[in-house]
Parts: structure tokens; sequence; C-alpha cells
């Protein structure tokens, strides 16, 4: 399966980025094969309104199967969940140590938004 | 010739007084014969009708047209996500999800559709009040708690008021889009300002933005103060505007207020210097 995760940079060594809508980039892990890409979300980081809905849009395109991040607001949560991407929040240390949550099973899965829209 | 005139009474900022000044400036256009109308299009927070007292008549709900998707038809192509410029609308995954309270209604995805899947409601945003106060014809707009999309109400209050031969717009305090909506197309605006280096800051904002709107006005100073007079005369020579009124800080005036009367009948020289700002406003803008 695919998982992406929030990040400040671009490799498994960055920092996860604790917001969703306004994230520097999802760094896209195929778990079967260890292959990861950066996806870039420059282009949402202006946006006036609905940036959540369109990374979750972006975060879909790349069809992945979960999705790590430290908050979600309750549009993109919505996007998400149409999208079937089910949403882990993980918000300490490296891409690589938070995907190593992930495999260990110590992230639950959300069941709801964890922030207000504004956030997003 | 009978007049046909908007003019509109704006601040770059909150509390100058603006209120006070449209309302007293109605009750000025009664008393000159004229067949005047107010317009509160300060809908997140109206406040004309605390001193014009209206008798409302007439009530009714205002909207805007959001998507409704008919899955069925839907090809999933998502050409709705891609126009719409405000993510109210976007195709995921094998879904269309709309969020209503995001929609301006501009149309764009249903025109775009090559479906013909999106079809329109209308969400309710506020309401629009009208009546009579005193021989004016009142006329105020109500944005729902909470509602962000002021812009279309405003524009349903313009319309809602094209009849008077001489309407009075309450535009909304600052320089956003509420703002721009509800001085677009009127002939003259009228910036109410306190003579203070914040005023005057907030005053330098307000007409940045009629110049780039192209719409010609003046200022009017409302509680004049000696300290700080020279300022405001300074700046408004600087930017090429006139003062059309300065209003002193009157005791008289701000208890009208506080009680919810009207300083143009309570207070004698307060009706006199309004008076005299109809009659420069007409002047001015009539040219
Ligand atoms: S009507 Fe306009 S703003 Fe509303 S969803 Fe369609 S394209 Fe977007
Ligand atoms: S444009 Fe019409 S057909 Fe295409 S995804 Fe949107 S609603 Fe469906």
């Amino acid at each position: 399966m695919k998982v992406a995760i929030t990040s400040q940079g671009k490799t498994l060594e960055s920092k996860v980025d604790t917001r969703f809508g306004r994230a520097g980039w999802f760094v896209v892990i195929d778990t079967n094969t260890g292959d990861y890409n950066a996806v870039s979300n420059e282009q949402n980081l202006n946006a006036k309104q609905g940036a959540g809905i369109q990374a979750a849009e972006q975060v879909s395109r790349q069809e992945v199967s979960a999705l790590i991040t430290g908050n979600c607001g309750p549009k993109a949560f919505r996007t998400l969940m149409a999208a079937g991407i089910k949403v882990y929040y993980g918000t300490e240390g490296t891409v690589a140590e938070v995907l190593e949550q992930f495999h260990n099973g110590t992230l639950s899965e959300a069941s709801d938004a964890n922030v207000d829209s504004h956030w997003v | 010739m009978a007049l046909n005139l908007t003019i509109a009474v704006a601040s770059g900022k909150g509390g100058t007084g603006k209120t006070t000044v449209s309302a007293n400036l109605a009750c000025a256009a009664i008393e000159a014969g004229h067949n005047a109308a107010y317009l509160d299009c300060d809908v997140e927070e109206p406040n004309g009708h605390l001193f014009l007292k209206p008798r409302i008549s007439h009530i009714y709900p205002v909207g805007i047209p959001v998507p409704v998707v008919n899955e069925e038809k839907c090809t999933k192509c998502g050409a709705c996500g891609e126009i719409c410029q405000y993510s109210a609308i976007v195709k995921i995954s094998k879904t269309v999800l709309t969020f209503d309270n995001m929609c301006h209604g501009c149309g764009g995805c249903s025109l775009v559709c090559p479906a013909g899947a999106i079809t329109e409601k209308e969400r309710p945003i506020g309401v629009i009040e009208e009546g009579d106060a005193g021989g004016v014809s009142f006329i105020h707009g109500r944005l729902n708690i909470g509602e962000a999309m002021s812009p279309p109400l405003i524009k349903a209050v313009r319309k809602a008021g094209l009849h008077g031969n001489l309407t009075i717009v309450d535009v909304p305090p600052g320089t956003s889009c509420p703002v721009i909506a509800a001085v677009r197309g009127v002939d003259y605006v009228l910036l109410v300002t306190e003579p203070t280096p914040f005023g005057l800051n907030d005053l330098g904002l307000a007409l940045d933005m009629l110049r780039e709107l192209g719409i010609p006005g003046a200022v009017v100073i409302n509680r004049s103060d000696p300290e700080y007079n020279h300022l405001a005369h300074d700046f408004c020579r600087e930017r090429g505007v006139q003062i059309l009124a300065e209003i002193p800080d009157e005791r008289r005036v701000a208890e009208a207020y506080s009680v919810g009367e009207l300083a143009y009948y309570a207070v004698p020289g307060y009706r006199k210097i309004m008076q005299q700002l109809l009659t420069s406003v007409e002047r001015e803008a009539i040219g």
C-alpha cells in the first residue's frame, strides 16, 4: 500500500509537518517496496481558502490508502474520507520515525477532524 | 430637474460615526424635500435602525445559488472542480463533493459540466428588511449568524434600494470585498474619519480604494479636535481631497447617540452641519 506523510522536506529524514492543507511536502511511501517520492504542496501554501480540500485531492491523486499528519480540519477530513483515505495523527519526529510508528501500530486511525476549519 | 443620486458613507475602520452621519444625512434629505432612502449595507452589524427606528413592513430572505450534483448523470470528469476558484466543489476518487458554505454562487461549475449533472439550489445567507422611517425609505440586510458570504446580500440591499431619488448607503467599515460590494456604482463617497493619526492612516487606505474604483469622494471629519485638526487638514491637502464637513466633538451628540436618538433633531448645531453637508454633497456630486 501507499502512505502519504506531511513533511517539512523531501526525504525520510525530514521532520514531519503537523499541518495538512498547508504542509510543505507530502512524502509518499510504498510500504511494499520502501520506495518513496516527495510531492510539493507549494501551490496550496498561499491558497485563500480550501487548502485542505486541495491537499486532499492532491494526496488522492497519488493513490495512497493512508495519510499521516498532525492536524486535519473537517473539510479536508470529509474529502479524504470520500477518497477512501484513512487518516492517522502522528506529530513527532522524522518521516521515517512516524512511518515506523505506523508499522508498529502505535498510531490509531482517526475517526474525525481534530481542528476547526480555519486551521486548514 | 429631479435628483437621482446615490451617496455612500464609508470609513476605513469601525467606530468613526459613519452610521450617525448617514442616518442624520437621511433626515436632512427628507427635510429638504427629497424622496430619500437609507440603505444599511453593514449587514454583519446593522445599527442604523437603532436611530431611524423604522416600521418594517416587508421581510424577505436572500440566498445564493449553490450546486447540487446528480450522481447518476455525473461522469466524474472533474471539470467542475477545476473551474471553481474557491474549492467549493471537488471531484475526488469516484464522487463529487460540494462545500456549500465556501461557494460564492458564481455558477461556473454548472456552466462547464459537460453532462448537465449540476443544478442549483438556493442557500439562505440572510434577510432584507424594508420599511418606513419618518418618510425615509429604510432598507437593511441582516446576515445570518456565522455566515461569511456577505457581498451577495449587500448587492441585494443595493438593488432593493434603487427607487429613492437620493439614496444614502451606509457602508461596512474597512476596505475589503464587502466594502467594494457596497460602494460599487455609487455617485459619490463620503469618508468619515477622526482627525487622529490612527484615523488618518485608515482614511488613507480608504482613499486608495476609492481611487482604484474611480469613485469621487470627500472627507467628513467627525469628533473634530483642535489638537489634531491641522493633521487632518495637512493630510487631505497632500492627498488632494476636500473636507466637506467638520463635526465637533459635542457631548450632546454623544448623549443622543447613547440613547438611540437622532442628533439631527436633538442638537440644533448638528442639524445645521448636516444641512450644509447635504448641500455640499449635492453640489460636488452633480458637479
Ligand atoms: S457556483 Fe462557483 S463558487 Fe460555487 S461551487 Fe460552482 S464554481 Fe465554485
Ligand atoms: S463537471 Fe459535471 S460531470 Fe464532470 S465531475 Fe463535475 S458534476 Fe460530474
